[in-house]
């Protein structure tokens, strides 16, 4: 389901009626999941292909001294690869970066990857609203920010922020999600973007990936 | 004439007004912070920015020129403080069984600790080199560059709560001992033993701006570089090559690497997992 779409639909469709304006295209994603986060992202991250040409950056909420089992357990299932950020890493397209327990994951302008220690923001660390805003910034329209299951609010004025900046929001269902609570403290900020089913996420991005690689396609004169 | 503004990203303009409030700091001040993680920096700004509700980036700017009691607030601000004891126990565990014995081997240990904040990763590393029979030959030089955490470190108090998470990182750490032993509390708060000061010597030295500290035998460094860029993290993992002796242990937070740096050939891993590595020459 969309909701809200036209407006940006009718910007968009006027922006590529102008050949001098390039549509937006996504370079990257980032999610936000908290409880119900494993089963999540077990039926979303192995549903993607190796070739996807968008990265993705993960904020799993977890106790502060899990260790990267989930990670690792994910990455074995996946065809694209799965890891936890390193700090100052450069963002690669099949790639999905999992912010490391206890440490905030921002993203720099250069799309680079920093942690940090600072205090827990709406006591998460890592928290989601800290990797939604500075992505924000490193990524303007080329962002999309999900928001899936979990039992807080975090998330929620990130996904305000992206979509402030240009970018895309999805928010999972609440009537699939685990636990609604995030989905809907989102729903709640954000005034236009996509709700899917959890089925429907892996689909979509793969969607999104696609059109991106066309229009890079089409943009650069390839076919 | 019609110029037209390439509109890339929304938050370009305010991007260029926080370079220039750093360069304010710098050029006013000599506190530079000019290669510090941009993105961490601008979230400390745009906070006090809305704490002390100015309009814009330039007021503050305008604010920080004028008022130098500003400046302070700010370097609160900008020089993240979280620390712990027995931080990643993990990694003292590592300390115990990889560095002591080679400290061990040592006359007389001096270790420089750099970013030493409110000083619990010192009382952490004095707890145990005591245990380890190697506290009365050593003296650890704990620095930071903000005066105000040092005040806290010298002073040696924790509010009670903290305590007990610490007692559990300290006993995960390898640690045996009845913690409490380390220190005398009240109803509010824990003060560390005189005798774990007595072999630290706490100093204000800037790892962007002030020298090398010479001969260390081992340099600790947690939780520092991670808020610099790449460029910054050479510049400062350089000034540990110089401050080492041959064989000096050099130990970095848990998602600090040299690896990808210009000193990476410098040194050997002694811990991969636990970041400790060894000077070569
Ligand atoms: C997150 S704390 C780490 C504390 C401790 N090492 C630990 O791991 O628990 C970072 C510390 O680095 C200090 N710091 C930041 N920039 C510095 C610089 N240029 N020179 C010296 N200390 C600095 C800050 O003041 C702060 O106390």
């Amino acid at each position: 389901m969309t909701f809200g779409a036209s407006r940006q639909k009718k910007k968009y469709m006027k922006k590529n009626n102008k050949n001098s304006v390039r549509a937006p295209f996504y370079k990257a994603i980032v999610v936000g999941v908290s409880a119900g986060g494993f089963e999540a992202l077990n039926t979303i991250l192995p549903a993607l292909p190796a070739d996807l040409t968008l990265a993705l950056l993960i904020v799993q909420h977890r106790p502060a001294d899990a260790d990267s089992y989930m990670t690792e357990s994910l990455n074995k299932k996946c065809a694209i690869t799965v890891k936890e950020a390193d700090e100052k890493e450069l963002i690669m397209p099949g790639v999905a970066y999992m912010a490391p327990a206890n440490y905030h994951m921002l993203v720099e302008l250069e799309r680079t990857i920093s942690l940090s220690t600072s205090p827990p923001v709406g006591y998460s660390r890592p928290s989601i609203n800290v990797l939604f805003e500075t992505a924000a910034d490193a990524y303007g329209a080329e962002l999309v920010g999900m928001v899936l299951t979990g039992a807080n609010s975090d998330g929620a004025h990130g996904l305000k922020v992206i979509v402030e900046h240009g970018g895309l929001a999805v928010v999972e269902d609440p009537e699939s999600a685990a636990e609604k609570n995030m989905p809907l403290a989102a729903l709640k900020c954000v005034k236009r973007g996509h709700v899917l089913r959890l089925e429907q996420i892996a689909p979509f991005i793969s969607k999104l990936a696609l059109e991106a690689e066309q229009r890079e396609n089409f943009n650069t004169g390839k076919t | 004439m019609v110029i037209s503004v390439k509109k890339s990203r929304p938050t370009e303009g305010e991007d260029i007004e926080i370079g220039l409030l750093i360069e304010a700091l710098y050029q006013r001040y000599g506190y530079d912070f000019r290669d510090y993680s941009r993105a961490s920096v601008k979230r400390r700004i745009m906070r006090r920015l809305s704490l002390d509700g100015f309009a814009n980036i330039s007021q503050m700017q305008h604010r920080l020129l004028e008022d130098a009691e500003f400046v302070d607030t700010l370097l609160q601000d900008l020089s993240i403080n979280t620390t712990e004891m027995f931080r990643d126990p993990d990694f003292y565990m590592a300390l115990r069984k990889k560095a002591v014995p080679l400290l061990k081997t040592y006359p007389s240990i001096k270790i420089w600790l750099a970013g030493c904040s409110t000083g619990e990763e010192v009382y952490s590393t004095a707890i145990l080199l005591s245990e380890e029979g190697l506290y009365k030959k050593s003296i650890i030089y704990a620095t930071d560059f903000n005066d105000h955490v040092l005040k806290k470190a010298k002073a040696g108090i924790l509010p009670i709560e903290v305590m007990r998470g610490f007692t559990s990182n300290y006993q995960q750490g390898g640690g045996e001992e009845e913690f409490s032993k380390y220190y005398i509390s009240d109803k509010r708060s824990v003060i560390m033993r005189g005798a774990l000061k007595k072999n630290i010597v706490f100093a204000n030295h800037n790892l962007v701006t002030d020298g090398v500290f010479g001969e260390m035998n081992m340099i600790v460094c947690r939780n520092v570089l991670i808020y610099f860029n790449r460029r910054l993290q050479n510049r400062v993992l350089s000034l540990f090559t110089e401050s080492l002796v041959r064989k000096g242990l050099l130990c970095l937070g848990s998602k600090e690497t040299i690896d990808f740096s210009e000193s990476a050939h410098d040194f050997r891993s002694i811990s991969a997992k636990e970041k400790i590595y060894e000077k070569k020459q």
